[in-house]
């Protein structure tokens, strides 16, 4: 019955998508109104039938239907409620089931909230979205069928994979993934609605699709900051990145988007590099499809999986419509995308843009090359080789470092132009407070040079982000006598869309900084304890005080509890353990972690004697860790702050006579040419 | 439109979808088993079903593998909670039967499983033509290097491994191993 109505559900779900794609030719000839209405209908109604589908998914797991195909790959009777639920996304029919949920959530939103807007561009995204949810829809009633049909019925399942079921990460991290991931296909239905109905000749396709691009930004960013904390928390391996496939292909878009947000701003303020962004927007939605493609059908590494069936066939099939569609979309009408503005100076904001675009397009190219590297070498020579951290560390540090210099550039010089006196009196400070750093920490802490530079670009990166804040609420403090908390609320609510930008500059940068320490001053120790040993970590004793275990439904668990001493006082307790699920014969670490502001000390339980007389302890002191996560959440932040603004009209600044408006030293919101709606 | 521009681009595509059609064909976790050619680890275990075929050890009896040397056998890994073991299982019963009487013996070794689990699969897939047998602790699986289930070994009459299979394995391939095992000389 609920096999029944869930395939049914998402066979409908794809004949209205067809539907909706092919009917949209005739209503088109109808006139707008027909179209629109014909699009949101479809759209909502393919919403409606996902939901039915994934409800019906849900329902299975929690009642362990096992004749459900799904349900008998992931399920388990023993499995606790909150994995049952969340094993939704566990494994690959599910994941793509979720995948058609949000995409059609989005399309949904996306033609609701532009419902007022007259002309074909939100009719043709819709059915852009259309379209694409029909090719999922297609691998979900095909050959990733969830709701397939087992005889006889097992009586129970494995359960999911053991590290799905070890944290409750789980179930934040792929959702944000899927909302950021899928949600990068709404610009993209933008662009190619825009190139094809003729908006593209104008910016206003751009301005509503910014924000949709920053939410799902906002997503995708907060997606890889819990999927590194994630792996950190369970892996047991003390990091939380490693350049993995899966790792890099959540990263790739992540690059290409980010550049977009910055390289917006420069065609709304001075429409230059129009045909720039919209290659921008294609290439981070054909990254989504490459990275989802190269994990998930077997190509590069993936979950061990004996049923890879033939979906890695459909999704080629699939990229190779999306890259030639949008090349020939994008190349054909590559004449009128030609911007109108052009670069006046060398030393402005809008050269900083460029050189942004460059190093993240470059950090993207990079990032690529180690990923597919090892595809082309067997190609071309016939030979296994693979890429290792080494290769993306060397690579990558030296584009951060340029990119943390000019996360502190951008905000301090004005549009348009500016001259080299002033700049230098921008980044005096900011520099001189660089160099100390670098000297301080060359001489105090480390000879790590990678480290060293690390520390002082992202100090210089601090000063100049926090400087605008300090500026601006100074400037209203003087203007309207607001005391500094309000003078500091009223600007960033004046101008939520900058300070947000530098809010997100000031997270990255605290990412950085816990990144650059973690890995410069990590330390291990092994020792393995009787009971009641002790061994010494970073000024603390750690005493073992018993090795336990106990049977859970689902697992077995072998715990070591540990006493933290410091002077001889006990001031913690911490119990790293090892999981044995049934289904799989290497236990899973959990390492116990004890977080502070300035570092972590990571426990893991290597080893132990069956009788419980001793065990191998490995502990990791690591710096500044907690700063990734924080960072993480101050990007997700100055996105949020971002979008709450209102949507900014596009201010030409035309060839004035008489001096440019020279920025003031004070960046008064006031001063700054009207901005909102 | 500029379709001149347009086509050169979409040229730009086709290497890109090229490299990634070449990369269906591989697959990044053949790592070869360094078993084959091998002698094969030793086991010993208890029957826990007998089967219902000619080779068909009474429950608690114990097999080992060196007292089946000088014959093929085919030992094969699975679990009831393991959905593709059951698109298998046909084939394995069938030929089992098959190959009986020119000295083929055939073996399942149940991988982290419940026995009451396992002696229900064997019932709901209509019994089978082979002894089943139980690994506690999964000593034997972890000796073979079972990575997952399903999982088929291959031992010559010698003893030595010939070769593994790894995933449900068709008719068509289970029959053209064993056939080669079976004229293979005696060294």
């Amino acid at each position: 019955m609920t096999r029944l109505v869930g395939y049914d559900a998402l066979a409908v779900a794809l004949a209205v998508a067809l539907f909706g794609v092919l009917a949209a030719a005739f209503a088109a000839r109808r006139g707008e109104a027909a179209l629109g209405a014909l699009v949101r209908g479809s759209v909502f109604t393919l919403f409606g039938l996902t939901s039915v589908a994934v409800l019906a998914m849900v329902f299975a797991l929690v009642s362990h239907d096992f004749s459900i195909s799904y349900v008998a790959q992931v399920g388990s009777r023993s499995t606790p409620l909150f994995f049952t639920i969340i094993s939704l996304w566990g494994a690959l029919e599910g994941s793509i089931l979720f995948w058609v949920w949000v995409l059609s959530l989005w399309a949904a939103l996306v033609v609701w909230r532009n419902r007022e807007i007259s002309g074909r561009l939100i009719p043709y995204t819709g059915i852009v979205l259309l379209g694409i949810s029909a090719f999922f829809l297609i691998l979900l009633v095909g050959p990733a069928n969830p709701f397939g049909l087992v005889t006889p019925v097992p009586s129970d399942g494995p359960g999911p994979n053991p590290l799905l079921q070890n944290h409750v990460l789980m179930a934040v991290h792929p959702p944000l993934l899927y909302l950021g991931y899928v949600g990068m296909s709404v610009p993209f239905a933008f662009a190619i609605a825009a190139l094809i109905s003729g908006d593209a000749r104008q910016d206003r396709w751009l301005r509503l699709t910014r924000r949709w691009t920053l939410l799902a930004w906002g997503f995708l960013t907060a997606a890889i900051v819990a999927g590194m904390w994630w792996s950190y928390e369970v892996l047991g391996w003390g990091g939380y990145w490693a350049w993995d496939p899966v790792e890099n292909a959540s990263f790739l878009p992540w690059l290409t988007a980010t550049a977009f947000l910055h390289s917006v701003m420069v065609q709304e303020r001075r429409g230059m590099l129009r045909l720039w962004n919209v290659n921008l927007i294609v290439s981070t939605y054909a990254l989504t499809i490459l990275g989802t493609f190269l994990t998930r059908s077997g190509v590069l590494s993936s979950v061990h999986a004996f049923t890879t069936g033939t979906i890695g066939y459909y999704f080629l099939a699939f990229i190779a419509v999306v890259l030639l569609v949008s090349l020939v979309l994008v190349a054909g009408h590559s004449e009128s995308l030609r911007g109108e503005g052009r670069l006046d100076a060398p030393i402005a904001r809008e050269t900083v843009f460029l050189l942004n675009n460059l190093f993240l397009t470059a950090f993207m190219f990079t990032v690529l090359l180690g990923t597919l590297f090892p595809l082309v070498a067997e190609a071309v020579r016939g030979v296994k080789v693979s890429v290792g951290e080494p290769f993306f560390n060397r690579m990558t540090l030296p584009l951060c470092a340029a990119l943390l210099f000019l996360m502190g550039v951008g905000p301090a010089l004005p549009w348009r132009r500016s001259d080299l006196a002033q700049a230098r009196a921008k980044l005096l400070l900011p520099g001189g407070v660089a160099l100390v750093v670098a000297v301080l920490s060359a001489v105090l802490l480390t000879r790590n040079a990678y480290a060293v530079a690390a520390f002082a670009f992202a100090a210089f990166a601090i000063v100049c982000n926090v400087r605008e804040y300090w500026l601006g609420a100074a400037a209203r403090r003087r203007a309207h006598g607001e005391a500094p908390a309000t003078a500091l609320v009223n600007l960033i609510a004046a101008n939520r869309r900058r300070y947000g930008g530098y809010l997100a500059h000031i997270g990255v940068v605290a990412i950085a900084l816990g990144v650059a320490a973690s890995s410069a001053f990590r330390k291990e120790h092994d020792a393995t304890l009787k009971r009641g040993e002790k061994m010494s970590v970073a000024g603390f004793e750690l005493q073992l005080d018993s090795l336990w275990g106990r049977e859970e439904p689902q697992r077995a668990v072998v715990g070591a509890t540990l006493r933290l001493m410091h002077d001889g006082r006990e001031v913690d307790r911490l119990t790293p353990r090892m999981n044995f699920y049934r289904t799989q014969d290497q236990p899973v670490p959990t390492p116990a972690v004890r977080s502070r502001l300035w570092g972590d000390l990571y426990l893991n339980l290597m080893a132990f004697e069956q009788d419980g007389s001793s065990a191998t302890i490995r502990a990791i002191t690591e710096p500044l860790v907690p700063w990734i996560w924080i960072g993480g959440g101050i990007v997700c932040l100055g996105a949020l702050v971002a979008l709450s603004g209102p949507a900014r009209k596009r201010v030409p600044v035309h060839e004035t006579t008489g001096p440019e408006r020279e920025p003031s030293p004070l960046p008064l919101p006031e001063l700054e040419p009207a901005r909102t709606a | 439109m500029n379709w001149r521009r347009a086509l050169i681009a979409g040229a730009v595509a086709i290497p890109i979808i090229g490299l990634l059609r070449f990369g269906l064909t591989r697959d990044p976790r053949a790592i070869a088993s360094p078993l084959p050619g091998r002698t094969a680890p030793a086991f010993d275990l208890a029957v826990f079903a007998s089967g219902n075929g000619t080779f068909a050890p009474t429950r608690g009896e114990r097999v080992r593998l060196n007292d089946l040397r000088g014959n093929v056998v085919v030992v094969n890994f699975w679990a009831s909670w393991c959905l593709p073991c059951r698109d298998e299982h046909a084939q394995l019963s069938e030929m089992s039967t098959r190959y009986a009487n020119r000295g083929v013996r055939f073996v399942g070794v149940v991988y982290n499983d419940v026995t009451a689990n396992a002696l229900r699969w064997i019932d709901e897939m209509g019994g089978q033509t082979y002894p089943a047998l139980l690994d506690p602790g999964t000593r034997t699986a972890i000796d073979f290097g079972v990575y997952g289930v399903p999982e088929t070994f291959f031992i010559g009459s010698d003893g030595t491994v010939a070769s593994k299979f790894v995933g449900p394995i068709p008719a068509s391939v289970l029959q053209q191993r064993i056939d080669s095992l079976l004229v293979a000389p005696v060294p």
